[in-house]
């Protein structure tokens, strides 16, 4: 028999009932993220049948999706930017968190922020750990070795009371990363690359385990824009095997364990990394040295070429390529590189870190935005925000010409207020490119930080490389 | 939620592949705290005018597609984001059943909890069902079988669970809370 994977001995520890051929198996959740758009429907279903949340003490609340990323100092200024339906959003999840004893990171919590970027950032998302949320970039917290997945709000209402799932186990799939990245050519673009070869359904029924010498000189933040992404390839979970990057990563923050709890948690994590002879139901591997960067040019994160590429010219008979060329109001057989950028988004619970806005703030230090370009650049997180700030980037992102926000998911899906115009074109660090995804008629680009950057700068979609 | 077995109805068939949930409720239409009247948006950039009217050349407003409760669908349907509101969205407009050669994890299990069938069906047979719009089949949860109109019968799957839930209106939340005990016993051993 061959030895465990991370994903089956981290399965494995969450077994509270097994399952059998007529039955899932009963799978305890370690952490649940909670945030205003999938939750209310939840806490609705609780109240009527007279329930409690089983375990606030394992459950993460915050504001993210619907929140306006200007500063907001009172509840009548946040009513008078929100339109009403969110700010309806944001006072029940206040009152739910309230009504059910929950901790909330509000607007006063200088803890807020994107549900993907604090987890991680609090210390809470740790090695091993079942985390769930409904949104469906909670694999992004697999970058840590935990087992991180997305759930509806059906599902949303069995954590909160059981702190369980019902779940059958997926398939388990390899993908291994070989080879070194060239300057200019970043995470963003090691998972564009992924996905547009296993296709957008790629990964579907499976867990994806990131493997190889070369995942494992990357650093958390890279790790976690590339699980991040697991879902756009259609895998239920992204998982990194933990390793000293990962124990380095999560040391002293506020919710890591501390004193002899760290010395024990320390000895179980090393030991969940996948056994040599580990055995997956799929593999596929990535020679990062010959990446290019990536930008997609149709309608599902699938469609990418690398940036000096030329868009692919559909077969007769693939109507939803045509379709997704003429939403985008691009032509086969032409490079996208040159085409002229209205937005610029640079933020998501794909690249909004530190690392992320670093890497913007080196090609932005000095340069312009170029006229008739408006570029935004929002933080993941109020910590983000801080951390960004104690360095001077927004100063370097303001005299280019960017605008500075307060964190929050904003322009990545558009419903805080922060959208694209219609038939305007957004080169975003976001994580889908799907019809109407950043506003009514956007057509949207995806791309790394460096190459969103590059493109403000130049006003075209832009190879960020020369500026390295 | 309502045993489903036997659902018979006409077909409507949108050909597209990887339709993805953002299509089918956008997101600012997700800023509701409740389900109803989730459906009027259902596919809402594709169905309606700037003005608000519909647009006669999308197959949801056409007369064929009133009162069809079997949607058949392009490879790979309701990929994307974790939203139950795409579920919730087709029911409420009166869809039963999504028939395609593939549905996203997210999505398959979303509709499952609400009663709405999603049916795989080998590539075959699904490009039969794409190319004859508008007929009557009939999806049988018991025996995991759907009927053509020729009386020819395609079985799919479904996983055990699920289909007991389904034929039974089991309330998952139900069954599970009958595993508080057990769920403490695992606390108390693991924590």
């Amino acid at each position: 028999m061959s030895g465990k994977s991370l994903f089956d001995k981290v399965w494995d520890m969450h077994i509270v009932a097994s399952e059998t051929e007529d039955v899932p198996a009963i799978l305890y959740i370690d952490l649940h993220l909670v945030h205003e758009v999938t939750s209310p429907q939840a806490f609705d279903a609780l109240r009527t049948r007279g329930l409690t949340v089983r375990r606030p003490d394992l459950t993460l609340a915050t504001m993210d999706h619907s929140t306006p990323t200007v500063p907001i100092n009172s509840l009548q200024e946040l009513k008078v930017i929100s339109e009403p339906e969110a700010f309806e959003q944001i006072i029940q999840m206040e009152k739910n968190c309230e009504d059910f004893g929950l901790k909330l990171r509000g607007f006063d919590s200088d803890e807020r922020g994107i549900v993907h970027v604090i987890g991680p950032e609090l210390g809470a998302t740790q090695p091993g750990k079942t985390i769930v949320c409904g949104d469906s970039h909670t694999s992004t917290h697999g970058a840590l070795g935990a087992l991180a997945f997305g759930i509806g709000t059906t599902e949303v209402c069995h954590v909160l009371a059981t702190q369980c799932l019902l779940q059958r186990k997926p398939k388990t799939f390899a993908v291994n990363l070989v080879g070194q990245l060239q300057p200019g050519v970043t995470a963003k673009d090691i998972i564009l690359a992924i996905i547009g070869e296993i296709g957008v359904d790629g990964g579907t029924g499976h867990a994806i385990e990131y493997r190889g010498e070369a995942a494992s000189r990357l650093s958390i933040e890279e790790r976690m824009t590339i699980c991040n992404m697991a879902i756009e390839g259609g895998a239920r979970t992204g998982m990194f095997a933990p390793d000293d990057t990962t124990f380095e990563y999560i040391a002293g923050r506020p919710l890591a364990p501390s004193g002899t709890a760290w010395d024990t948690s320390l000895s179980n994590w090393r030991l969940l990394p996948s056994c040599d002879d580990a055995k997956f139901d799929k593999e596929a591997t990535l020679n990062i040295s010959e990446l290019k960067p990536m930008i997609t040019f149709g309608t599902n994160p699938g469609m990418v070429i690398p940036v000096d590429g030329v868009i692919p010219t559909p077969s007769a008979t693939d109507t939803g390529f045509a379709k997704a060329l003429d939403y985008m109001q691009l032509e086969a057989g032409q490079p996208l590189a040159g085409t002229p950028v209205d937005i610029v988004f640079i933020g998501s619970c794909t690249n909004s870190r530190l690392s992320d806005l670093r890497a913007a703030a080196s090609l932005f230090k000095g340069r312009k935005v170029a006229d008739g370009v408006r570029a935004l650049v929002v933080p993941g997180s109020a910590k983000v925000k801080r951390d960004a700030e104690a360095e001077n980037l927004p100063a370097i992102f303001q005299a280019a010409g960017a605008e500075w926000r307060e964190p929050g998911c904003s322009m990545c899906l558009a419903m805080n207020g922060d959208f694209v115009p219609a038939g305007k074109l957004a080169v975003s660090t976001s994580n889908r490119n799907f019809e109407g995804r950043q506003g009514k008629g956007a057509r949207t680009v995806l791309a790394s930080p460096l190459t969103a950057a590059a493109s403000a700068i130049n006003g075209v979609v832009s190879d960020p490389r020369p500026f390295i | 939620m309502d045993p489903v077995n036997k659902i018979t109805s006409r077909t409507v068939v949108l050909p597209l592949d990887d339709v993805d949930t953002d299509q089918i409720i956008p997101a600012r239409f997700l800023r509701t705290t409740v389900r109803e009247g989730i459906g009027e948006n259902l596919f809402a950039d594709w169905r309606y005018q700037k003005d608000g009217s519909q647009r006669v050349d999308f197959i949801l407003n056409q007369p064929s597609a009133q009162g069809a409760e079997i949607l058949v669908a392009g490879r790979n349907f309701g990929c994307g984001s974790s939203r139950e509101h795409a579920p919730w969205a087709l029911l409420d407009q009166g869809f039963r059943a999504v028939i395609s050669t593939e549905i996203a994890d997210i999505f398959s299990n979303n509709s499952l909890k609400n009663g709405l069938l999603p049916v795989i069906v080998d590539s075959k047979t699904h490009q039969w069902l794409l190319d004859n719009p508008n007929i009557e089949l009939t999806l049988d949860v018991e025996n995991k079988q759907l009927t053509l109109p020729d009386g020819k019968t395609v079985s799919f799957p479904i996983e055990n669970f699920s289909r007991y839930c389904l034929l039974n209106g089991v309330d998952q939340l139900g069954f599970l809370m009958e595993f508080t005990e057990v769920i403490s016993e695992f606390e108390a051993q693991t924590r």
